[in-house]
């Protein structure tokens, strides 16, 4: 057998305790470089608490969390970034009054020191990353509009670039398809396979039509803990996750709050 | 050339010009109100472009006022000798208070105009906003802040001048600040110092910082989880706001011939804010003209009717906020984009996103 | 008197003070946690109950006007903040920081008004007889302590009040539905909760309390057009340090606030003891920037 490359992110009997309610209970989980990771579940399941945890906006309660061999579950949330972790938000987190070049060019920015901000420009490569990011993503011909004017696609796209233009090692998008059509949805998995080499990519989402088209090593969450992992084809013929997830799929529209 | 420039060519050179137009008294307020949109500004930076609401500037133009005005008590007088102002002899103290000995030197004083407000406003700011404090918390905290400001100032009397404040000036520099030409002098340097700020504001604002200042207003959670810290974005605006709040005070007290509490207490820092709701608070020369208007207004309305002004500042205050959030210099944009975008971030917050 | 006596005598003042901040911050807090908003104005319906309070006792003069003048305070400062809801906070709720400003607007127009009706010195409302009296303790280890009645029905009302108010949240359909949006607004419209009119109600409930401690105030000294905001400055700092429109928050740090205040008072001048609260509350925010109870919440930014 041939060795496993080591992983870039490992998470080792994770646990999340909100005042008493186990949000995660002892979840291990790894990702190796550029490598792809598909988390369903069921509503409450854990799966933003899983991203939450990654970026340090949660703390574990118990257990520890290793990226690129470094601890880094006590690190403050901007650290972990630097590190090469991004994450795109349930609901986008674009930033409304900046078009969408300037939102690239945020995230694209190499130097994230305050005080090298006063100078007028970014540098050149930063500019044509942005730009080539802009390309990727399909809204060039949107460059100079504000991000609030965008569509409900366009900004889950916008922010999906933004977290690809800082160059993370490790991307985590949590419902990149929240809100989309099929047609949009199908547009996001080409683009998120597109990622996968030059990016360690989790995934988190609802939309089955979704899960397939990316085709991907799937986890599946139930009641913060781990209950099945598998190819696609496996986890839709596992008899337990359908009965917890697939069986109650009429609710899958319902967005996680 | 284009308009804009005409306007601003046409707007420098009567401000230049205003001391040989205008009658001495008028001159005084346009020097004081003009005093005033320097801290106005500076509302501008934190309120419209960072998003910070501070109710509690007035603690930084008192700052910048009263360390002008401590120098200007001590100007003229023996120290060695044991001379001492005025009202600290009235007050029955006995000894020159040790904190007042260094601004005997004008450019100590003038140094900590700019840097004693900035000081206490970048460690205060810090430590809210490392806590990531802020929003409606933040601006309740400079209330108090303010609150507790002005009434240290009353009840310190022998330091301070208590509620009477500090006045009663005749000289800087071997200078007589009191005559008509010192006036004009004093309103010619008002008027570089408003240019000043104006266009350091501008290359600030187009500045990388700009950007990112925009992008922590819109969302701070966003930039953090792309790496940045936000927070040192958040207190440098501040600061500034509260330097040039400082300078404004400073420049105000020259002006005016005093500085009291009751200038920088709980009403008139809110007092500020209006200024820049009305002047429009996206726009820099929104709120300079906001302040000229709003404060002329009063002059006006207030020495007329005193009780009709309370209302009408009450008034001005719920309308322009609700119906005018970009101010005036908003009508002036409306319909382009940026004035649609202004719009759309101040009514984009849902509840249900506010959650 | 004794030293022990004293200082007994500052904690029990501190509990009626922070009695008042309870009253007074109560209906902020609420606010405060359904809609985010803080309503610069609610100290003039301190203002209003004081002046309401003065105006029954010139109806119903008597022992049982004060009695009286309660629940009309609770009313006209409930209708009038029920008005302002309707009017101005309820279009701006989704701007807290316009809504700040454009409340502060209102109050200042309700102060020049009470200004114009009233007079800028003031009316004082006289108490009547059988709050004229103190408890002493005339022996023993306490010799010397004294406790005026006033101060103990302000300690009842205010417990009364949150009794009812915890009563209310906890027990009726109402408070069933004030938690519900609190929690999650979204959800509970989906479910069928009118959030437009418990924002409504709880507002005007929350105002209706502080037209109540304005009845109390005018029981400690003279209604002035500029009574409330004496008391709203540290209201204020009671929400923020109480945790998201929490009630046992805004209990816990009216008390920690009010002991705060009238024990520091012992050491130092009243400005003074301003200063050191506001230093206070900017330690407190470095060990607890959430606030003494805290809410988890999802999204990005809260």
């Amino acid at each position: 057998m041939n060795a496993i490359p080591a992983p870039i992110l490992l998470m080792e009997n994770i646990s999340v305790d909100f005042d008493g309610f186990f949000a995660l209970t002892n979840i291990t989980l790894s990702l190796t470089p550029g490598d792809l990771r598909i988390v369903i579940g069921p509503n409450g399941a854990g799966k933003s608490t899983l991203c939450d945890t990654i970026i340090g906006r949660v703390r574990p309660t118990a257990g520890k969390i290793t990226f690129k061999d470094k601890l880094i579950t006590d690190l403050p949330e901007q650290e972990i970034v630097r590190l090469g972790i991004c994450r795109k938000f349930q609901t986008p987190g674009v930033l409304p009054t900046l078009t969408v070049f300037e939102n690239l060019l945020v995230s694209a920015q190499k130097d994230r020191s305050w005080w090298r901000s006063f100078t007028r420009s970014s540098r050149v490569t930063e500019i044509l990353r942005a730009e080539e990011i802009m390309m990727q993503i399909g809204l060039q011909e949107r460059r100079d509009v504000f991000a609030a004017d965008l569509a409900h696609g366009e900004k889950q796209w916008l922010e999906i670039g933004m977290v690809v233009a800082t160059d993370a090692d490790l991307l985590l998008l949590d419902e990149p398809t929240a809100g989309m059509g099929p047609q949009d949805t199908q547009r996001t998995a080409k683009l998120i396979l597109s990622l996968l080499g030059r990016h360690a990519v989790l995934v988190i989402d609802h939309d089955m039509s979704f899960v397939e088209a990316l085709n991907g090593y799937v986890t599946v969450l139930h009641q913060g803990q781990i209950l099945k992992e598998g190819s696609v084809a496996e986890i839709r013929a596992d008899p337990e996750v359908s009965a917890v997830y697939l069986g109650r799929s009429d609710d899958d529209h319902i967005i996680e709050t | 050339m284009q308009p804009k420039y005409v306007i601003g060519v046409i707007v420098l050179l009567s401000g230049t010009a205003a001391p040989f137009i205008i009658s001495t008294y008028e001159l005084s307020l346009l020097g004081r109100f003009l005093a005033l949109s320097i801290l106005a500004m500076g509302i501008m930076l934190t309120w419209g472009e960072a998003g910070i609401l501070s109710l509690g500037q007035g603690v930084f133009f008192g700052l910048g006022g009263y360390c002008l005005a401590l120098h200007l008590k001590l100007e003229g007088l023996n120290l060695a000798n044991g001379d001492m102002p005025d009202f600290m002899v009235w007050s029955g103290v006995s000894k020159l208070p040790a904190f007042w000995y260094p601004f005997a030197s004008p450019i100590f004083s003038l140094v900590c105009v700019v840097i004693v407000p900035g000081t206490f406003a970048a460690v205060f700011s810090w430590l809210v906003f490392r806590r990531r404090v802020g929003g409606v918390y933040f601006a309740l905290i400079t209330q108090a802040l303010a609150l507790a400001f002005s009434t240290l100032l009353i009840s310190q009397q022998a330091y301070t001048g208590g509620f009477n404040g500090l006045t009663d000036y005749s000289t800087m520099f071997g200078e007589s600040i009191t005559t008509t030409g010192a006036a004009k002098v004093i309103y010619w340097i008002t008027f570089v110092l408003v240019v000043g700020a104006y266009f350091f504001l501008r290359w600030l604002l187009a500045s990388r910082y700009g950007m990112m200042l925009r992008a922590t207003r819109d969302g701070e959670n966003r930039v953090r989880f792309l790496g940045y810290d936000p927070v040192p974005y958040k207190v440098i605006a501040f600061s500034i706001a509260a330097m040039l709040a400082g300078v404004g005070g400073a420049l105000f007290t020259l002006h005016a011939g005093v500085v009291s509490p009751a200038l920088v207490g709980v009403v008139p820092s809110i007092e500020m804010v209006v200024w820049v709701a009305v002047g429009g608070r996206n726009i820099l020369w929104g709120a300079i003209a906001g302040t000229l208007l709003v404060n002329f207004a009063k002059d006006l309305i207030s020495s007329a009717l005193p009780s009709l002004w309370l209302y009408g500042l009450g008034t001005i205050f719920i309308i322009s906020v609700s119906f005018l959030p970009a101010g005036i210099a908003g009508i002036f944009r409306a319909g382009s984009s940026e004035d649609r975008i202004v719009r759309r971030f101040l009514t984009r917050r849902k509840l249900s996103s506010a959650e | 008197m004794q030293e022990s006596a004293y200082l007994l005598g500052q904690v029990f003042n501190g509990f009626s003070v922070a009695s008042l901040f309870i009253l007074a911050a109560l209906g902020l807090a609420l606010s405060f946690g359904l809609m985010r908003v803080i309503n610069m104005a609610h100290g003039e319906m301190l203002m209003l109950g004081g002046y309401l309070a003065y105006m029954t006792l010139q109806v119903v003069p008597g022992p049982l006007g004060i009695l009286a003048a309660m629940p009309v305070a609770f009313l006209g400062a409930a209708i009038l903040g029920g008005i302002l809801e309707w009017s101005v906070i309820h279009r701006l709720s989704a701007r807290p920081l316009d809504t700040l400003l454009a409340t502060w607007g209102v109050s200042l127009v309700l102060q020049q008004a009470a200004r114009n009706m009233f007079g800028a010195i003031g009316v004082e409302v006289v108490a009547p007889t059988w709050l004229n009296h103190t408890v002493s303790v005339d022996s023993g280890f306490f010799k010397g302590l004294d406790l005026p009645f006033t101060r103990i029905f302000i300690l009842i009302v205010a417990a009364l009040v949150l009794g009812g108010i915890a009563l209310v949240l906890n027990k009726t359909r109402l408070g069933l539905y004030v938690r519900a949006v609190n929690q999650d607004r979204p959800t509970a419209a989906a479910m069928g909760v009118n959030a437009r009119r418990i924002d409504l109600l709880v507002f005007a409930l929350g105002t209706g309390v502080a037209g109540l401690a304005g009845v109390i105030l005018a029981l400690l000294g003279p209604v002035t057009p500029t009574v409330g905001q004496s008391y709203i400055v540290p209201a204020f700092l009671v929400v923020i340090l109480g945790g998201l429109g929490s009630l046992v928050g805004t209990t816990i740090v009216s008390i920690i606030i009010g002991l705060f205040t009238a024990l520091i008072e012992i050491f130092v001048d009243v400005s003074v003891a301003q200063v050191l609260l506001l230093v206070f509350v900017i330690l407190f925010i470095q060990i607890r920037p959430q606030g003494v109870i805290s809410i988890r919440t999802r999204a990005l930014e809260g």
